[in-house]
């Protein structure tokens, strides 16, 4: 693993292959270039972590906090994903092919999420900022204690957390889905069949009355 | 009649904080440590040299007080002159200058500041020559570079005001600048969370450990912050996680914004958790290879030569850091009884008030601190800190101040015998043994 992710470290671009990653954890780790990974097989915790510039592809499931804090470029994971994909996430694109468990996006601050399959409970809790498409459907208590973020779901919402709420699709919002769509490789869903939701900005400042909300 | 008496049970205090919580309905919230009294540092004495140990010559002897920390998986460690580094404390909950101060302070003495959270600012980076990144629940401002920026990593685990709680920063603090580093909207209240959001559980934290590491190419010392609450256990864990370094932080340590509730009645004191932490770190046969570093309640080189005698390798401050540089100086009497305080009572650090400019996002407060002023007065402070333990351990015959041991140290009460496991002046008992 170490020589791995120093070779790439050590390059400014170009194209890499992971054999047999076996479901090791932490590849592709911190990368600061444009360069390209594929990684042919299962990866476990953290694959991509803080990622700048890099395109990381997972031909397979990634473990738990895959593209964890990434900064910008892209992870793609063509399997499912486990819990906490994409947490705090500031920037760059992460697309879920398959499903992802519970928590996907918490505390996102700005990065953009697509999952082409269906997301677990308490995904997007206390997302900041960036964006989330789910294709199929989300767990409970979905976008708890959300700020700025703004969650696109074309199935059904098993429940919403405190503070989120369903919001109009403007045109605007049609817009960015679409581009957002394009850019994860889904370009074949309808837009029309997504709902928004975010955040209802209730519990942005202390209210007696919201106590039992907090 | 009878004369007016007061009630132990409804003291004055406790009074007006059941009115006040009638008239508000929300808990209060402040800053400052815990101010109930506990057993601490105080409840210790030194014994001395004596017929059978011979003292060294003050000013003369050489007593060293420098100490290496986070070397213990390969990374390069931070070398300290002095074993008193500056706590963790975020820009947003303090100001600008008052950042500054604290980097320009800790570096003329060689040793460490670090980063809260909130993220690093270029100012505090640039003015600290030994700089500790904190990795927080929050991740607020967390990004790769200044991780690559930071000199070690401390991953938060807890804060003795507040162990299991997250961090609170109320929106009158939440300038423009604070709020882009943390990627929230401006003047909201910002409640950070208190688990991390992609690890649970120390299984989870050395794979966690081990990304950083990779994501550094294993050149960065990585600390574990833990609040003191199962000292033992949480300190042999932090171990097992694969910690460079353990800061253990006791109960009375201070906080930006917590419930009073919490400070007061969460965690353990500093003076049981240092014993905790010590013998977890021997249980485990890495005393000394992995660095202890306790912090919460400490004042003056009496606490600091204690925590070291116990088996601390370090000490760090947070309130008597911010005191150095002009909180709660009596000079702003006036100006804190406008805001129904006063000096030496002051803890209104959430408020963003502050007459001292010190934990404040006010820009014309926050200009009232002069960084450079504030860094001398904090050097001032550490460099007689340094003496005093100096002074204490030369006493006690010592050549370094980490030769400083539990055989040096005795009890004032059964408490601190029982807590720190040194026996009671005047005997040979130590409860428990
Ligand atoms: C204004 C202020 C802000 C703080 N912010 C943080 C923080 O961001 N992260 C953290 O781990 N601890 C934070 N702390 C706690 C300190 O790091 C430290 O644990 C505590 O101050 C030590 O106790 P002492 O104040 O008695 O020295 C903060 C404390 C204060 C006073």
């Amino acid at each position: 693993m170490r020589q791995l992710n120093q070779a790439l470290h050590d390059s400014t671009d170009g194209s890499f292959e992971v054999l047999r990653p076996d479901g090791r954890h932490a590849i592709a780790v911190g990368l600061d270039s444009a360069a390209t990974v594929t990684i042919r097989g299962h990866v476990g915790y953290y694959c991509g972590g803080m990622n700048q510039q890099a395109t990381v592809v997972v031909e397979g499931n990634a473990g738990p906090g895959c593209a964890e804090n990434m900064m910008s470029g892209s992870v793609r994971v063509a399997g499912n994903a486990s819990q906490y994909c994409g947490a705090t996430a500031h920037g760059g694109l992460l697309v879920v092919e398959g499903d992802a468990a519970a928590r996907c996006g918490i505390s996102m601050k700005g990065a953009d999420i697509v999952v082409g399959g269906s997301i677990g409970h308490m995904s997007a809790f206390m997302a900041q900022s960036g964006r989330l498409v789910v294709l199929g459907d989300v767990g409970d208590a979905f976008g708890d204690s959300i700020y700025e973020a703004r969650l696109y779901v074309r199935g059904k919402v098993t429940g919403l957390g405190a503070d989120c709420v369903e919001k109009e699709m403007r045109q605007e919002h049609a817009t960015e889905l679409a581009e957002l769509l394009a850019a994860a490789g889904f370009d074949q869903a309808d837009v029309g069949e997504f709902r928004r939701y975010g955040s209802a900005r209730k519990l942005y400042h202390f209210d007696i009355d919201h106590a039992a909300e907090y | 009649m009878t004369p007016m008496r007061e009630s132990s049970t409804f003291p004055r205090t406790v009074i007006a904080e059941i009115q006040r919580a009638a008239r508000e309905g929300i808990y209060d919230i402040r800053g400052f440590g815990a101010k109930r009294a506990i057993p601490s540092f105080d409840d210790l004495l030194f014994l001395g040299a004596s017929m059978s140990r011979y003292p060294l010559e003050g000013y003369r002897e050489k007593c060293g007080t420098d100490v290496a920390i986070g070397g213990h998986h390969g990374a390069p460690p931070l070398q300290l002159r002095i074993p008193i580094t500056i706590a963790g404390m975020s820009f947003g909950s303090l100001s600008a200058p008052a950042k500054e101060a604290l980097g320009r302070g800790a570096s003329q003495m060689g040793t460490s500041t670090t980063t809260g959270d909130g993220g690093m600012t270029p100012e505090e980076r640039e003015h600290s020559s030994l700089l500790v990144y904190q990795y927080l629940p929050s991740r607020y401002g967390m990004n790769p570079d200044d991780l690559r920026r930071a000199d070690a990593i401390e991953v938060v685990v807890g804060q003795g005001a507040k162990p299991g709680g997250g961090g609170m920063l109320l929106g009158q603090k939440i300038s423009d600048r604070v709020a882009e580093m943390r990627d929230l909207p401006a003047g909201i209240d910002q409640r950070s969370a208190s688990r991390h959001p992609d690890w649970t559980g120390p299984d989870d934290l050395r794979i966690k450990i081990e990304e950083l590491r990779e994501i550094t190419d294993w050149q960065k010392p990585i600390y574990i912050k833990v609040g003191a609450t199962r000292t033992y256990f949480d300190t042999t864990l932090a171990v097992k996680a694969g910690a460079d370094a353990v800061v253990v932080d006791g109960m009375q340590g201070a906080t930006a914004a917590t419930q009073e509730v919490f400070i007061e009645h969460v965690g353990i004191p500093t003076l049981p958790a240092t014993r905790l932490a010590v013998e977890a770190l021997k249980d485990a046969g890495v005393h000394r290879q992995v660095q202890l570093i306790v912090s919460g309640g400490i004042r003056s080189g009496a606490d600091v030569a204690k925590a070291l005698a116990m088996g601390a390798d370090a000490v760090s401050i947070g309130t008597a850091a911010l005191i150095a540089l002009g909180d709660n100086s009596p000079d702003l009497d006036e100006e804190y009884r406008k805001l129904g305080s006063a000096a030496g009572f002051y803890d209104d650090y959430q408020d963003g008030r502050d007459p001292a400019g010190i934990s404040t996002q006010d820009p014309e407060l926050a200009s009232r601190l002069d960084p450079e002023l504030g860094g001398r007065r904090l050097a001032n402070y550490l460099n007689v800190l340094t003496l005093e333990t100096q002074t204490l351990a030369r006493a006690c015959g010592k050549t370094h101040v980490h030769n400083l041991e539990p055989e040096d140290l005795v009890a004032l009460t059964v408490e601190a015998a029982a807590m720190a496991k040194v026996p009671l002046a005047g005997t040979e008992w130590t409860p428990g043994n």
